[in-house]
C-alpha cells in the first residue's frame, strides 16, 4: 500500500492506482473531459491536471494516468493548476463555444472570456468514441485522423467502416453529440426492443423487464451482448458495484421428482400482418390491443398517455375480430377476451381523451360474464359508437387512416377516418405449445391448445394422469375462469399429493404423529 | 331541415342502443308505413340523419310506447321521434290538420275546432257542480269527451254511474282546457308548457284530493307529467271498479250481451290499468266476457294516439284498427268495449268501413255499466 | 374449541405503555401506485409533511410500495433504523393490509403496528384538485401516525381446523367438489334439498359443443359419488343454521325424506337434526331457470306452442317434438328472455343460451330434417371451446340466423306469429311458427337470500352470491371459510362450473391440510375488574362473541368470533370492554390530527 496526501487528505491505496482514482475515494473533485471509468485513462483533456509534490520537487501532471507513488502531496486546486485549467477551458470554450458540457466546465472555472478565434465545433477529441470502441467493443471502427488542427474523428479514410457493427457505442458515450453513427457506417442500427412493452420501447443488452418484475433484477439478452457474442466489452461487470454479475452462469438443468404437473404456459398472440388488409406492419398507427395496453399504462412508454408519433388522436377505431372466428387464418374459433378488453380500451381512451371520438367495429358483442354486459352499457353510455360490420379493409388517406367496412345496420358501406386503429388480434397457442406438448406427451385439440380430458366435466385432466392444465394454455380465457381453473388443477393436484402421502404413510407403517 | 343532432343526444339516451330492433319489431306501425325507430336512432347516433321534414312518416307514430316498454336497455326509442317532431315544429314544417289541431287548443282549449264556451254543451241540464267552487272529486273531461257527439253519451253514462254511486264531484266545465298529452307528443313544448302552466294552478285551486278522467291521455299526463301536488289522479275505469268493490254501485239490470274489451295503449300499457276495467266489464250482470288474443301488453294499437287524430297517416289503406275490429268479431263478441274517446273514435269509424256493423258495436265500458245499473 | 380472553392489567392500560422501549419510531411511506396517487397527490409534499410529524423517523415515497423493492424499503429501514411502527400511504387496506403487515414484521416491526391511510380510493380516486387532494393526504397521513403511535404489539393467533366440508347443493358444482374434497382425504358432506343427486344438468339431452348425451358422464360421476367413503349424501335435506367461525363451523341440517322442505321452516316432524362440524362451507345452490310470465308479450302460458328451452331439453329427450298433435314445420328460438333487460332488472348476460340454442336448434333440424329453424338474437355468444364451430356448424345444418330482438308472440289461427325486425334486412318481420322457443336466462335462486343470511355472504346486484373479488377471488366470499361454485354466483355452462367447484374444493382444503387457520387480533377484550356483569354487551353482539360467566359474574369475548366490530365497546355502560387495535385514544387521536 502506498500513502498520498490529496489537499492535506490523507489515505492508503494499493500500488498503481491514479492519483484521480485516490481523490475520487477521498471525494476530492477533478474535473475531467475525457476520463470514462472502465476505459484506459488518455490524457487528452488535461483537465485533470494537478500539481504533486514529491522529494521536495513540484510538477504539473494528469491526475488521470498519473500512479500514485509513496509519500506524494497532491494539490488539485493550487494557483498553478488554476491557471493551467482556466487557460485549458479558455481555449475548449474557443473550439467548441455551444457545447454545453465545454461551457459548464468554463463557468465552473470563471471563464467566459475567450481571446481566441472562435470555431463552432462539437466534438472536442476527448477520443472517448474511440476508445470505447476500441477496448470495450473491440472493432476498432474510428479512430483520431488527420493531425493538428485537421485532427478529428472519423472511420479510414473517411469511409464508410465495414468494421463498425452499428452498435451505437460510441454515440452512447459522447458527451457532446458529435458522433453520427450515419457518418461512420452505411448499416442500420437496430435498436432492441422491449419484449414486455410489445416492442414499443427500447431496452438494453442487459436490463429489468418491467417495473414490477419479480426478482428485480437486471437479465442479460446473451442473443445481442457483446460480451456473449464477441467477447468484448464486459462494462456492465465492471460498473456493478455489488459485484453480482457473472458471465459463466450456466444454465441449470434441475431434476426434480414431483408426483403430479400441472401445465400453465400461457398463449401467444397472432400476429396481425396475417391479415393484410389493415396495415399493420405497415401503417404506423396501426396497433394491436397489446400494444394499446402497454401506450395506456402509466409504466409504458408513453407514460401512459395515448400518442401515436407524439400526437393525441382525434379519432379512434377498434377492430373486434382479427384474426379470430376465420378458417383462412386457421383461428376458426372465439378469442373469448377481446369483446371484454376493446370495451376497457375504449374507456380508457375515453378516459384520457375525452373529446375524441370513439368507434368500434363488430360482429358480436360477447359481454357474458359477470358484470361484463353492464361494462358494455356503461362503455356505450360513455359516448362509444358500436357499429356491426367487420371492417374489410384500412388504408391511408394523407396523415390519416381510412377504415372501410359495411355497416350491415345501416346497409352501407362506410369510410371511417381514423389517427389510430386498434387491432384486437386472436388469441393463439404458444410458439412452444408442441415442443411442451411433446415432452409432456400431450395431446392437442384441433385449435391447438392443449386437450382435456373431457370438454365438460373434466376440464383441468389432460390426457395424461396426473398432468393437470391451467390457464390459457387449454384455450383462451379471462382472469377470473383462469383463476377458477387454476385453482380447479391444485384441487387436482392436491388429491394426488394426498393419496401419495397417504401411501407413504402406509408404507413407512404411518410413524407420523396426528 | 338542419336537426340539431346535438340536443337530440344531449336530452335522449342513444348510447344505451344495441340495435336490437326490439322497438321497430313491437312497433305497430313498422309493417304498414315506413316508420323505423331502431334506424332512427342508428342514424341520429352517426349522425347521418337525412332531412326530417321529408320524413312524413315521423307523424305516424302514435306514441303507443310499446317500443319504450320494451327496450331491453331502457333507452326511450319514442323520445327521439317526439325529440325529431319538436325540431320541425319549430321549424314549421307540420302537417297542416295538426297545425291546425294545435292553433285550436291555443286560441280554444281543444283541438276540435269548436268554441270554448260550448265546451259545457254535454252536460246541459246535468247540474253538475262547479268545481271552482271547491270539490273532493273532481271530474275531468277529455276535449272528445265533451264535444264529439260519439263520446258525450259515455260521458254522461259517467254521471250517472257517479250519482247512482254516492260520490260527490265537480266541473270546471268551460274553464276546462285540453290537457296536452296529444300536443306533448306532438312535440309541441312550449304549447304543452303553457297548458300546464296554467293547467296545474287551476287544477289545485279546486281544492279536489282526487281527479277522475275519462280519457286515458289525460289521465296519462295529469298523473305522469302535471305533477299535481296530494292530488289522486284515477281513470274513470278505476273508480267505477273501486265503487264496485265498496259495493256502492248496484246493478239492478242485466246485459245479456258477449262483451270483449281493447286495452288502450295510454291506459294499459304504459300506466299499467289492465285489470279494473275488466273488473268492471264482469261486473255487469249477463256480461259474457271474452277476451281477443292481443291483449293486455299486447294490446294492438287503435293509431288514435300520438296526434293521430289530427293526421291520416301515410298508409290509409291498412290501417290497424281495421284489423283490430276484425280481431274483435272473431272472438263471437257483439260489443267491443273501449275505455278512451280515441279508441271509440277509431274503432267506430273501422268497424263501419269494413261493414261490420251488424256484427259489433263499439261502446264505452260506461255505456254498458249504465245500461245495467 | 373455543378461545376466551381475559384482559389482564398489563395489556389493559395502555397509558402507561409507552416507555422508552417503545418510544415511536414510525417510517412513513407514501406509495405513488403508479399514477393512480401520484397524478393527483404530491408525494413528495406529503413526505415532507411527514418528515415533520411526531415520532416519525424516516418518510420516502416510491411507485408502488406493495412490489418487491417497496417492501423491501420497510424491511431494510425497519431493520437498519430501528423502527417499530410503520405507516403506509397508499391504496385501501382491503388491498394490501396483509402485504404490509408482512413486510413489517419480516423488518422486525409488530405486524399489529403498522397502520395504513388510504389516499387512493378514499383520495386521489375521488378528488381531482392537486392542491385539495394533497392537503386531504396530509391530513389522513397525520392521523394514521397519530395512532401508529399509540398502537400496541399484538399476537396472531393459530386455531385448530376440523377436518371436513359441508358441501351445500347436490347439483354438478356440488359434486365434483365434493369428490375434490374426498379424495384428498377429508370428509365431504353433501346437503342436497331435493331427493336426488344432479340438479340440473341430469334434466339435460345433450350439451354442447359436441352433442354428447349428458348422462353417460352425468351417471358415473352421480355414482361415484354415492359410492365414496369419504362423502357423505344427504338428500332431502335443508341447512338450517349455521354456527362458529372458519375451521370450526357448525352446521345444523334437517332431514325429512319424505316432506318437501321450505327455506326457514322447521316442520315439527322433521327428522335426524344433524349437527356437523366442518373445518369450511361451500355453497353450490344453483339457478334457477327465468320464468317467461315475467314476459308476457311472448305468451308463455298462453299458447301451447310456446315453451321454454328447458321444456324443450325434456321434449327433445323424450322425443316428445309434436305440437297440438303435428309435427313443426316452422321452429323459432327468442334469445335473451329474462336476460340483458335492464326494465326487467336483469342486466346481466346468462351466458349458456346462445350456446343452448344452436345446439337445440341443430338436434332439432336433425330429428326434424324438413322443419325451418330459425334462432332470432341481438348477439351471438358462442364463445366456449369449440363454440363458435358449433355455430358454425348449426348455420351448416340449416338454421338460420336473424338478427332481430323478437317483439311480441300473437295467435294467428293454429299457428303463432313473432312480431320482430329482421335489423339487417331493416324490415319487420311477421314470422309465422308452430313451436316456439324461448332461451330462458338464469335467475338467482329463490332461497339465495335464506342462504345468504344463514352463511352472511353478500350478494351482487346481479342477486347472485358475490365473490371476494372480481378478477382474482372468483370462489371466495366476504365470510373465510365458505366457499362459492356454480351458477349460484353467476351463470356459467358446465366445464368453467366444474372448474370453479374445484377451485372451491381447493380453497377449502387449504386450512385442512394445514390443521390451523390464523384468527386476527382486533377483537373486543373485557377488563374484569371493571365489567358488572350485566350483559348488554351479550345482547348487543351480531355474532354471539362475548358471553357471560355465571360463576364469576363477568362477560368473557371469544376472540375467534369476535370480528371487531366495536358495538360492545361502545355499549359497555362500564367502559369495561374496549376493542383492541382502535382503542378509544387511538381512535381519538386520529380524530385530533385530522382536524388540526
Amino acid at each position: 500500500m502506498v500513502r498520498v496526501t490529496i489537499d492535506g487528505q490523507t489515505i492508503e491505496v494499493e500500488p498503481e492506482t491514479t492519483i484521480l482514482e485516490a481523490a475520487r475515494r477521498l471525494r476530492i473533485p477533478i474535473p475531467t473531459l475525457c476520463h470514462h471509468p472502465a476505459l484506459e485513462p488518455y490524457g487528452a483533456c488535461r483537465l485533470c491536471t494537478v500539481e504533486i509534490t514529491l522529494g521536495g520537487r513540484s510538477q504539473l501532471v494528469t491526475s488521470c494516468n498519473y500512479p500514485i507513488r509513496q509519500e506524494m502531496e497532491v494539490q488539485t486546486a493550487s494557483e498553478r493548476v488554476l491557471k493551467g485549467r482556466r487557460m485549458l477551458a479558455e481555449l475548449l470554450l474557443a473550439r467548441c463555444p455551444n457545447v454545453p458540457q465545454v461551457q459548464e466546465v468554463a463557468a465552473s472555472l470563471g471563464v467566459s472570456t475567450v481571446r481566441f478565434e472562435r470555431g463552432d465545433e462539437i466534438c472536442h477529441l476527448c477520443g472517448l468514441c474511440v476508445r470505447v470502441c476500441e477496448e470495450l467493443i473491440g472493432q476498432s471502427a474510428i479512430s483520431f485522423i488527420g493531425r493538428g488542427v485537421d485532427r478529428q474523428v472519423g472511420p479510414p479514410f473517411v469511409k464508410f467502416s465495414d468494421a463498425c457493427i452499428a452498435c451505437g457505442a460510441c454515440a452512447f458515450v459522447c458527451p457532446t453529440g458529435a458522433i453520427r453513427l450515419e457518418n461512420i457506417t452505411d448499416k442500420t442500427p437496430r435498436p432492441l426492443l422491449s419484449e414486455f412493452d410489445a416492442r414499443l420501447a427500447r431496452r438494453g443488452n442487459i436490463y429489468i423487464p418491467f417495473p414490477q418484475a419479480v426478482p428485480k433484477v437486471p437479465v442479460i439478452d446473451r442473443e445481442h451482448c457483446l460480451h456473449f457474442a464477441l467477447g468484448r466489452c464486459g462494462a456492465c461487470q465492471f460498473f456493478c458495484e455489488a459485484k453480482a454479475i457473472n458471465y459463466d452462469q450456466e444454465d441449470e438443468l434441475l431434476e426434480v421428482d414431483v408426483e403430479t404437473i400441472i401445465v400453465a404456459t400461457g398463449f401467444d398472440l397472432m400476429d396481425p400482418r396475417i391479415k393484410p388488409e389493415f396495415g399493420y406492419g405497415v401503417y404506423p398507427n396501426v396497433i394491436t390491443g397489446l400494444e394499446f395496453e402497454r401506450l395506456s399504462s402509466a409504466s409504458g412508454p408513453t407514460a401512459g398517455k395515448i400518442l401515436i408519433n407524439g400526437k393525441e388522436p382525434r379519432d379512434v377505431v377498434f377492430i373486434h375480430c382479427v384474426g379470430s372466428r376465420d378458417p383462412h387464418t386457421g383461428v376458426s374459433y372465439c378469442s373469448r377476451i377481446c369483446c371484454m378488453y376493446t370495451a376497457k380500451h375504449a374507456h380508457l381512451v375515453r378516459d384520457k381523451l375525452p373529446q375524441a371520438r370513439i368507434t368500434v367495429f363488430y360482429m358480436d358483442v360477447r359481454a357474458f360474464g359477470k358484470g361484463y354486459e353492464e361494462f358494455y352499457d356503461r362503455v356505450k353510455h360513455e359516448r362509444v359508437v358500436y357499429r356491426r360490420g367487420e371492417p374489410s379493409e384500412v388504408y391511408k388517406k394523407g396523415d390519416r387512416l381510412v377504415v372501410r367496412a359495411e355497416d350491415t345496420l345501416l346497409r352501407r358501406t362506410v369510410e371511417v377516418e381514423a389517427d389510430l386503429v386498434v387491432l384486437a388480434t386472436a388469441v393463439v397457442p404458444r410458439g412452444d405449445a408442441a415442443a411442451v406438448a411433446e415432452v409432456l406427451g400431450l395431446q392437442r385439440t384441433p385449435d391447438g391448445f392443449f386437450q382435456e380430458a373431457h370438454p365438460k366435466y373434466r376440464p383441468v385432466e389432460s390426457n395424461r394422469p396426473k398432468v393437470f392444465l391451467a390457464g390459457c394454455c387449454q384455450g383462451p380465457k379471462d382472469i377470473p375462469d383462469t383463476v377458477a381453473q387454476a385453482k380447479a388443477a391444485a384441487a387436482s393436484a392436491m388429491a394426488i399429493l394426498a393419496e401419495a402421502a397417504r401411501s407413504q404413510d402406509e408404507f413407512t407403517g404411518g410413524t407420523d404423529a396426528g | 331541415m338542419q336537426v340539431d343532432v346535438q340536443q337530440l343526444m344531449e336530452k335522449l339516451d342513444l348510447f344505451g342502443c344495441i340495435q336490437c330492433g326490439k322497438c321497430t319489431g313491437g312497433c305497430p306501425l313498422s309493417l304498414t308505413t315506413a316508420l323505423n325507430v331502431r334506424y332512427l336512432i342508428y342514424e341520429t347516433l352517426l349522425d347521418v340523419l337525412p332531412d326530417p321534414g321529408k320524413m312524413e312518416e315521423l307523424w305516424d307514430c302514435t306514441c303507443c310506447f310499446t317500443c319504450v316498454q320494451r327496450c331491453p336497455k331502457d333507452v326511450k326509442p319514442a323520445e327521439l321521434i317526439i325529440g325529431l317532431r319538436s325540431q320541425l315544429v319549430e321549424s314549421g314544417k307540420i302537417p297542416g290538420t295538426v297545425g291546425d289541431a294545435l292553433m285550436s287548443i291555443f286560441r280554444q282549449g281543444n283541438p276540435l275546432g269548436f268554441a270554448r264556451e260550448d265546451r259545457a254543451a254535454w252536460a246541459e241540464g246535468l247540474n253538475i257542480r262547479p268545481a271552482q267552487e271547491g270539490c273532493e272529486t273532481l271530474l275531468f273531461t277529455c276535449c272528445s269527451s265533451a264535444y264529439d257527439v260519439r263520446s258525450q253519451p259515455a260521458t254522461r253514462a259517467l254521471v250517472q254511474a257517479l250519482r247512482a254511486a254516492g260520490v260527490e264531484f265537480g266541473s270546471l266545465g268551460t274553464e276546462e282546457s285540453c290537457c296536452g298529452n296529444e300536443v306533448r307528443r306532438v312535440g309541441e313544448a312550449g304549447l304543452f308548457e303553457m297548458l300546464t302552466e296554467e293547467g296545474k294552478p287551476l287544477l289545485e285551486s279546486t281544492g279536489a284530493r282526487r281527479i277522475v278522467t275519462t280519457s286515458p291521455h289525460c289521465f296519462n299526463t295529469l298523473k305522469n307529467e302535471y305533477n299535481l301536488s296530494g292530488i289522486e289522479v284515477l281513470h274513470y275505469t278505476q273508480l267505477i271498479a273501486r265503487l264496485l268493490e265498496e259495493g256502492r254501485l248496484p246493478f239492478s239490470g242485466r246485459l245479456e250481451k258477449t262483451v270483449t274489451y281493447h286495452d288502450p295503449c295510454f291506459l294499459g300499457k304504459q300506466n299499467h290499468v289492465f285489470d279494473e276495467p275488466r273488473a268492471v266489464l264482469q261486473a255487469i250482470p249477463g256480461v259474457r266476457f271474452v277476451e281477443m288474443d292481443r291483449i293486455r301488453e299486447r294490446s294492438l294499437c287503435c293509431e288514435g294516439g300520438g296526434g293521430r287524430m289530427w293526421f291520416e297517416g301515410t298508409n290509409t289503406e291498412q290501417r290497424l284498427a281495421f284489423q283490430r275490429v276484425h280481431e274483435a268479431a272473431e272472438t263471437g263478441a257483439e260489443v267491443l268495449a273501449v275505455a278512451c274517446p280515441f279508441c271509440l273514435a277509431m274503432l267506430d269509424d273501422a268497424v263501419k268501413v269494413q261493414g261490420l256493423s251488424e256484427r259489433l258495436k263499439v261502446m264505452d265500458i260506461m255505456e254498458l255499466v249504465v245500461q245495467a245499473l | 374449541m373455543r378461545i376466551t380472553e381475559h384482559a389482564t392489567r398489563n395489556t389493559y392500560h395502555t397509558m402507561e405503555y409507552v416507555t422508552m422501549e417503545s418510544k415511536p419510531r414510525i417510517g412513513v411511506y407514501i406509495c405513488h401506485c403508479g399514477t393512480n396517487i401520484a397524478a393527483t397527490v404530491d408525494v413528495a409534499a406529503v413526505v415532507e409533511f411527514a418528515k415533520t410529524l411526531p415520532g416519525v423517523v424516516v418518510a420516502r415515497h416510491y411507485t408502488y410500495m406493495c412490489s418487491e423493492p417497496g417492501q423491501a424499503l420497510i424491511k431494510e429501514d425497519s431493520k437498519a433504523l430501528g423502527l417499530n411502527r410503520v405507516v403506509v400511504a397508499s391504496c385501501s387496506p382491503r388491498m394490501h393490509e396483509p402485504t404490509f403487515r408482512g413486510a413489517a414484521e419480516r423488518g422486525g416491526v409488530n405486524r399489529y403496528r403498522l397502520e395504513m391511510a388510504n389516499i387512493r380510493e378514499q383520495c386521489s380516486w375521488v378528488h381531482r384538485d392537486r392542491a385539495s387532494a394533497t392537503l386531504k393526504a396530509k391530513a389522513l397521513v397525520a392521523s394514521a401516525v397519530a395512532k401508529a403511535a399509540r398502537l400496541e404489539p399484538l399476537e396472531e393467533r393459530q386455531v385448530g381446523v376440523t377436518p371436513g366440508v359441508v358441501v351445500i347443493g347436490g347439483g354438478i358444482a356440488g359434486m365434483i367438489a365434493a369428490l375434490d374434497v374426498a379424495d384428498a382425504g377429508f370428509p365431504a358432506y353433501l346437503v342436497e334439498k331435493s331427493d336426488r343427486l344432479g340438479g340440473r344438468v341430469a334434466d339435460l339431452y345433450r350439451t354442447f359443443p359436441d352433442l354428447e348425451p349428458a348422462g353417460e358422464w352425468l351417471e358415473p360421476l352421480i355414482e361415484r359419488v354415492q359410492s365414496h367413503p369419504n362423502v357423505t349424501v344427504l338428500l332431502n335435506s335443508l341447512v338450517t343454521e349455521v354456527s362458529g367461525y372458519v375451521g370450526n363451523f357448525e352446521v345444523k341440517v334437517s332431514s325429512s325424506p319424505n316432506d318437501h322442505l321450505e327455506p326457514g321452516t322447521l316442520k315439527p316432524e322433521t327428522r335426524n337434526p344433524e349437527t356437523i362440524q366442518a373445518g369450511a362451507i361451500i355453497i353450490a345452490t344453483g339457478y334457477n331457470p327465468f320464468d317467461p310470465h315475467g314476459k308476457p308479450e311472448f305468451g308463455y302460458g298462453r299458447y301451447p306452442q310456446v315453451v321454454t328451452t328447458v321444456e324443450m331439453e325434456r321434449r327433445l329427450a323424450a322425443g316428445d317434438l309434436a305440437v297440438e298433435g303435428k309435427a313443426p314445420r316452422d321452429i323459432a328460438f327468442i334469445k335473451c328472455v329474462g336476460s340483458r333487460d335492464v326494465q326487467l332488472g336483469h342486466p346481466y348476460c346468462s351466458r349458456v343460451c346462445c350456446q343452448v340454442c344452436a345446439k337445440q336448434a341443430q338436434l332439432l333440424r336433425k330429428a326434424l330434417p324438413d322443419a325451418r329453424v330459425t334462432v332470432f338474437y341481438m348477439d351471438v355468444r358462442t364463445f366456449g371451446k369449440r363454440g363458435e364451430e358449433s355455430f358454425d356448424e348449426a348455420r351448416r345444418a340449416g338454421v338460420r340466423y336473424q338478427r332481430g330482438n323478437v317483439s311480441e308472440v300473437y295467435r294467428r289461427g293454429e299457428r303463432v306469429v313473432l312480431r320482430v325486425e329482421d335489423t339487417l334486412l331493416g324490415r319487420t318481420l311477421e314470422h309465422e311458427a308452430d313451436l316456439v322457443v324461448l332461451a330462458v336466462g338464469m335467475e338467482p335462486r329463490e332461497d339465495t337470500g335464506d342462504i345468504a343470511a344463514l352463511l352472511k355472504v353478500p350478494r351482487s346486484a346481479d342477486g347472485f352470491f358475490l365473490e371476494a373479488h372480481p378478477k382474482l377471488g372468483p370462489v371466495d366470499t366476504a365470510m373465510d371459510g365458505v366457499f362459492l361454485a356454480g351458477c349460484c354466483q353467476g351463470p356459467k355452462d358446465i366445464p368453467d362450473t366444474v372448474a370453479q367447484a374445484k377451485a372451491a374444493a381447493s380453497s377449502a382444503l387449504i386450512p385442512l391440510i394445514r390443521g390451523t387457520v390464523p384468527v386476527g387480533s382486533e377483537t373486543a377484550i373485557v377488563d374484569p375488574e371493571l365489567c358488572a356483569g350485566c350483559g348488554m354487551c351479550v345482547q348487543v353482539c351480531p355474532f354471539g362473541a362475548p358471553s357471560l360467566d355465571l360463576l364469576w359474574g363477568v362477560s368473557r369475548v371469544n376472540a375467534v368470533l369476535c370480528k371487531g366490530c366495536g358495538a360492545c365497546a361502545v355499549t359497555c355502560p362500564s367502559k369495561a370492554i374496549r376493542l383492541q387495535h382502535f382503542t378509544p385514544d387511538q381512535v381519538l387521536a386520529q380524530v385530533e390530527a385530522l382536524v388540526e
